[in-house]
């Protein structure tokens, strides 16, 4: 996950990797891969991590239902929720606290299904081992998977995603910002090069 | 937030977070696996110098399910009881390496001089500190007041609540926390006691004061707290001419309590006087939230565990 925080203009560099248009091929690609690889929807849950990955598990949820032919503004809210992992990162120490996420589980719960695991960004695979964490205190599902918008390399832990939306080779130095229509009004991902001053703050 | 002393500490965007991480942490704990990681690694002591039964347990069950490691030290059986100062006290637990320590005192002020004397830098989480304040018993009564008379959205305030606050005001900390933090959400407190149970001072605390309780639940209020009569406390006598002329004039009985609108809540920080400042029917009534004030407490001493604990304050402003 990259920082959340607006960019610090000054002397950065920007440039835009992904407009509307290629975030919705992307995800409407990955939410047909998700239905190929699980053989349908039946049993799928799609979990967002807070902040970008609850919108983005919704939009899915509802590309997933229409590619199924289910009616326009059919219940999706048994197809995904949201998971908070705020409790389990192990970074708390060195970051000012956060106050948690709400984490909402759809009512059949996940105990034998398939939960798809949904962020925005796959960076160090920290935020995913927490969630891997979160998700055996709730139940045991049959299997997980992970969905990202962006990978952008760099990874501390062994952990892949099944899904990705770009494949981005990124300098540690740079930031990934992703903005959604949901959280802030319109859908783009940039990369942000640090200018001459400063580090930039590309954390995890 | 770096300790926890008194409510008059915390502003109001503080307090309403401190009670949105206590409605995550509730939810946290209706799942099969209620215990969270979060702070593993540390060690959270309670340093009980007066006798309490619900507030350590909940602090503990509270250290518990984030995996703290808790250490209960209290004045009977230890070295207090032979006479040592609560410096040498405080020197021993920062070389123990304590992460936190939770104190209870009957000296107002104890877990100030704890705080800020410069013996310990460990964030101090103060449990009640004689006739002064109990923050965390406020926050709980909050939380508790939130969930039943403004529920649904877990960041709103009190705003437009009336509370009735009715007993020993005098040798009250949970009376004196709970007036400040009820107002600072919105709501208005009246207090309600005998004239020798108001202690001096109160009229300038933002809230009303009357000595006629009937006439303070004819207004309606949304919630009524009564308060323990501590007896204990009351050494020489002469606060208030009998046991039955205070529970008369003072208790709330089936009838006062069938006078309130129907939505009224009644609370009770405990341990009861049933039968005197309260009736046993009214303590066990659909409107008394009182055993899930003890559940609420658990949660939001969780909550502010983890504001002082999860982020080591030092070392995170020093990476920045």
């Amino acid at each position: 996950m990259t920082s959340h925080h607006p960019a610090p203009e000054t002397g950065a560099e920007r440039s835009r990797v992904l407009g509307p248009e290629e975030i919705r091929r992307a995800l409407t690609r990955i939410a047909h891969e998700i239905l190929e690889s699980d053989h349908g929807a039946e049993d799928l849950v799609l979990l967002g991590i807070p902040h970008r990955g609850v919108p983005l598990a919704g939009r899915l949820a509802e590309l997933i239902a229409r590619a199924e032919g289910r009616p326009e503004g059919s219940d999706l809210e048994s197809l995904h929720g949201s998971l908070d992992i705020t409790m389990h990162r192990d970074d708390l120490r060195h970051n000012p606290t956060r106050a948690p996420s709400p984490t909402r589980i759809p009512a059949a719960g996940i105990d034998g299904r398939t939960v798809v695991l949904v962020d925005d960004v796959l960076y160090s695979g920290r935020t995913v081992r927490a969630a891997l964490d979160a998700l055996s205190a709730i139940g045991r599902p049959a299997a997980v998977r992970l969905a990202v918008l962006v990978d952008r390399g760099h990874r501390e832990l062994p952990i892949r995603a099944d899904h990705v939306g770009k494949n981005l080779p990124t300098a540690r130095s740079e930031r990934v910002h992703v903005q959604l229509v949901e959280t802030d009004g319109t859908d783009a991902v940039d990369i942000v090069r640090p200018g001459g001053r400063g580090p930039g703050e590309g954390r995890a | 937030m770096r300790h926890l002393i008194s409510i008059a500490d915390l502003s109001r965007e503080e307090a309403l977070e401190v009670l949105a991480t206590a409605e995550h942490m509730a939810q946290t704990q209706s799942r099969a696996i209620r215990k969270l990681p979060t702070l593993v690694g540390t060690t959270v002591v309670n340093l009980f110098f007066e006798d309490s039964t619900r507030t350590r347990i909940s602090f503990e069950a509270a250290a518990k399910r984030l995996s703290a490691d808790v250490i209960n030290f209290s004045a009977k059986g230890s070295s207090i009881s032979k006479g040592e100062s609560l410096k040498d006290t405080a020197l021993t637990l920062q070389a123990m390496g304590a992460d936190a320590v939770v104190v209870r005192s009957g000296s107002s002020g104890a877990a100030h001089l704890l705080a800020h004397a410069g013996w310990i830098d460990q964030p101090i989480v103060n449990a009640g500190d004689g006739a002064h304040e109990h923050p965390t018993q406020a926050l709980l009564d909050a939380f508790t007041m939130r969930r039943h008379l403004r529920p649904g959205d877990p960041h709103t305030g009190l705003d437009g609540l009336h509370v009735v606050i009715v007993g020993d005001v005098l040798h009250s900390r949970v009376a004196r926390s709970n007036v400040l933090l009820l107002t600072l959400l919105g709501a208005r407190v009246t207090l309600v006691a005998p004239p020798a149970l108001v202690p001096v001072g109160a009229s300038a605390w933002p809230c009303e004061i009357s000595y006629d309780l009937d006439a303070a639940l004819a207004t309606g209020p949304d919630a009524v707290m009564m308060l323990r009569v501590q007896h204990e406390r009351m050494v020489g006598g002469g606060f208030f001419p009998t046991a039955g002329e205070y529970s008369r004039r003072y208790g709330l009985s089936a009838a006062r309590a069938a006078s309130l609108p129907e939505h009224a809540i009644v609370m009770h920080p405990g341990p009861m006087n049933r039968g005197f400042e309260i009736a046993g029917s009214v303590a066990d009534s659909p409107r008394s939230v009182i055993v899930e004030q003890v559940a609420s407490g658990v949660f939001v001493r969780m909550a502010v565990l983890y504001h002082l604990l999860a982020t080591d304050a030092r070392e995170a402003t020093r990476d920045r």
